[in-house]
């Protein structure tokens, strides 16, 4: 299949190819890298193919202002994680970072101009009590809720209700496990405790390279619903170049994929960094994963829905088809962590009451 | 070409379709809405400004649109868009004008990291410029439209843009506005002013724009030093107090009272710090606007320059 690239995709599969944009091109690449949270990582991806004197002037103040923001980020990303430890250092278990703040804690490639200050992290479910009483002695406090929202979380979710800290207002992310326990899907949370690697010159963990390349596959196409657009997409493209200079790091993927579970996002990703982005991936794993693929005719919806999601939007309102395919994805992805009758009412609940908040408003 | 050189019905045909391309000091707005509160808004206040035609390049590209609604006792109501993006909670259509400004101002203060941005007025005299910090309230707006039509030229009088390579202010020369009695104050002084639309009842009370001196508007493309930081506090009775305000203090001020000090980590401590360091700070009480710009007439560059010196000397 051919995936038809607007200026976006194409600068990010060919960045040589932003040398023959005209201005008004550029600023349609600003408008549409914008609302990917896109840009700072961009600014880096073309400083790296040595193209950043090909950037005029007008889109370089605005990609140098996000890199500010995402320098920013980091920077507040890592203070989180230092205070995270301080409360956390009369807990004698082991505590595993998640997606942004591992990516930056090991220094991986990934973390580049990427924007999230949120911290996710990772504990075994007998402790989430105990690391919840921790933190919340060190001035976190559990976000108020609505009464539905906070019981979805407790019975749905994978995860605490999100900690935020009283002064600093960063949130902290509890797992005990990375997708719902009630999904299609369910990756033994041991395993991945088991296999994750101690973060030098701390008490730490990150998930091994596989697993943190799963996890990265499964909130993307599992868990998630492609909400920020080419962003998921960037950082696994990003995870699968760094690693994969290993060869044999391909066949420990598509290992573990199958041993915890995660095998159908895992064809989902690297199906789709391929077709997108061009990520270079051997083509035997390539076809190791088709195998994996879901039931005719899925897999055409699928690329259907994925490549019109991921359709730029700088200009359209909410009506067009690319915000369609986003709500089918979010659907989709609702669908995969719910039974379906409670999916139903879920659904039910939030259309209602998002009606009746923009009345309010 | 300059926003007068259109006629009324050509600008408000050329706003709704494709949009105009404004450019403001360092920015370039492309304003695209078919709400003619804005359209006229913009004639009367920007006239001086220059318009880009066919570039299709703009730092944002915002859009206000009338929100339709099928019930006719619904009061009409105005959403801003930039890009895709829709912040903010819709207000009432005669209050477009002021929030086109307002949004305007959002789009610097949260996209333009090039600068330290700082909430404050600022104004030029050879050179030279005058911060005035201050909360709403203050008298800030009151007291740069007062000293802008004495002569002073207008930088800002809201979001001062400070340069990390050079520590000079960026000019913007837009409209000051202004609320409530500041507004008759402001024709007292000076009956010919031009203003815009006066909203009655934003949230901030009454507002209006005042329209920016042509001179500020033709040298908007022109830097100024930052060298005297005054903190005016309006008073109704009393003489005027002006006052030496510490640096320590000052600089405190302006880290809370800037949006992006905390975002710009080292560089941003480095440019607020050789701000402070560079200007005279003061603190200043008034009741009466003519008292006050006498008090600025005496600003003297190269007197408070030394003035400084010394004082650095001194403490070393």
């Amino acid at each position: 299949m051919q995936v038809k690239r607007d200026v976006l995709i194409q600068s990010f599969a060919r960045p040589d190819s932003v040398v023959s944009l005209t201005p008004f091109a550029w600023d349609m690449l600003v408008r549409c890298t914008r609302p990917h949270t896109l840009l700072a990582r961009l600014l880096i991806l073309l400083d790296e193919h040595q193209l950043s004197d090909k950037i005029p002037a007008f889109a370089r103040r605005h990609l140098e202002s996000a890199r500010i923001v995402a320098n920013n980020e980091e920077r507040v990303l890592r203070w989180e994680v230092n205070r995270i430890q301080r409360a956390l250092r009369d807990v004698d278990i082991p505590i595993v970072l998640l997606k942004g703040a591992a990516y930056v804690l090991a220094n991986l490639p990934v973390a580049r101009g990427r924007l999230s200050s949120d911290v996710d992290i990772l504990v075994p479910k007998d402790q989430l009590r105990v690391v919840e009483e921790a933190l919340c002695r060190y001035g976190w406090e559990a976000v108020k809720l609505e009464s539905y929202d906070q019981l979805y979380y407790r019975t749905w979710s994978h995860e605490l209700p999100p900690l935020r800290h009283r002064d600093r207002k960063t949130i902290v992310d509890v797992h005990h496990t990375i997708l719902p326990p009630t999904g299609r899907l369910r990756p033994d949370p041991e395993k991945l405790l088991e296999a994750a690697l101690p973060l030098d010159g701390t008490r730490l963990k990150v998930l091994a390279p596989a697993d943190m390349v799963l996890h990265s596959a499964a909130h993307a196409f599992q868990d998630g619903d492609l909400r920020r657009g080419l962003r998921d997409l960037v950082d696994l493209d990003d995870l699968f170049r760094y690693f994969g200079s290993d060869p044999t790091f391909w066949d420990t993927l598509t290992l573990r994929a199958e041993k915890i579970d995660l095998a159908r996002p895992l064809y989902y990703a690297l199906h789709f960094t391929h077709l997108v982005l061009d990520t270079p991936i051997p083509e035997r794993i390539l076809q190791t994963s088709w195998r994996w693929r879901p039931i005719w005719p899925l897999p055409a919806v699928m690329d259907m829905l994925v490549t019109g999601a991921l359709a730029s939007r700088p200009l359209d309102a909410s009506k067009s088809m690319g915000s369609f395919f986003r709500w089918l994805l979010y659907v989709r992805s609702h669908w995969l962590r719910m039974p379906p009758w409670p999916l139903v009412k879920h659904l039910l609940y939030k259309a209602i009451t998002r009606g009746r908040r923009k009345k309010s408003s | 070409m300059q926003i007068a050189h259109l006629s009324p019905t050509q600008l408000i045909e050329r706003i709704k379709d494709p949009g105009i391309y404004i450019e403001t000091g360092p920015f370039t707005i492309h304003l695209q809405t078919a709400v003619a509160h804005i359209a006229e808004g913009i004639r009367l206040l920007y006239e001086d400004f220059p318009i880009l035609e066919n570039s299709g390049v703009a730092d944002f590209h915002i859009s206000f649109i009338r929100t339709r609604s099928l019930r006719p006792w619904v009061r009409p109501e105005v959403r801003f868009r930039l890009d895709s993006e829709s912040p903010f909670a819709p207000l009432p259509l005669e209050q477009a004008f002021p929030m086109f400004e307002w949004c305007f101002n959002w789009c610097i203060s949260r996209h333009a990291n090039q600068y330290l941005v700082i909430h404050a007025a600022a104004v030029e005299r050879d050179g030279y410029a005058t911060i005035l910090p201050g909360p709403p309230g203050s008298g800030k707006s009151t007291l740069c439209a007062a000293l802008v039509i004495r002569g002073w030229r207008l930088l800002t009088d809201e979001l001062t843009l400070v340069a990390p390579a050079t520590n000079m202010i960026a000019a913007l020369s837009r409209p000051i506005a202004l609320k409530n009695r500041s507004i008759d104050v402001i024709r007292s002084i000076d009956p010919q002013t031009a203003f815009g639309p006066i909203c009655q009842d934003t949230a901030k009370g009454a507002v209006g724009h005042m329209r920016p001196p042509t001179e500020s508007v033709l040298h908007v493309g022109d830097p100024a030093l930052p060298r005297w930081i005054v903190f005016p506090t309006y008073k109704t009775k009393g003489a005027m107090n002006a006052r030496p305000m510490s640096k320590g203090q000052t600089f405190m001020w302006f880290a809370r009272s800037s949006f992006n000090y905390t975002l710009l980590g080292l560089t941003g401590f480095e440019v607020l710090s050789n701000l402070v360091d560079r200007a005279d700070c003061f603190t200043l009480e008034y009741s009466n606007l003519h008292d006050v710009i006498e008090w600025f007439d005496g600003f003297d560059p190269r007197e408070l320059a030394a003035a400084a010196n010394s004082a650095h000397a001194s403490q070393a």
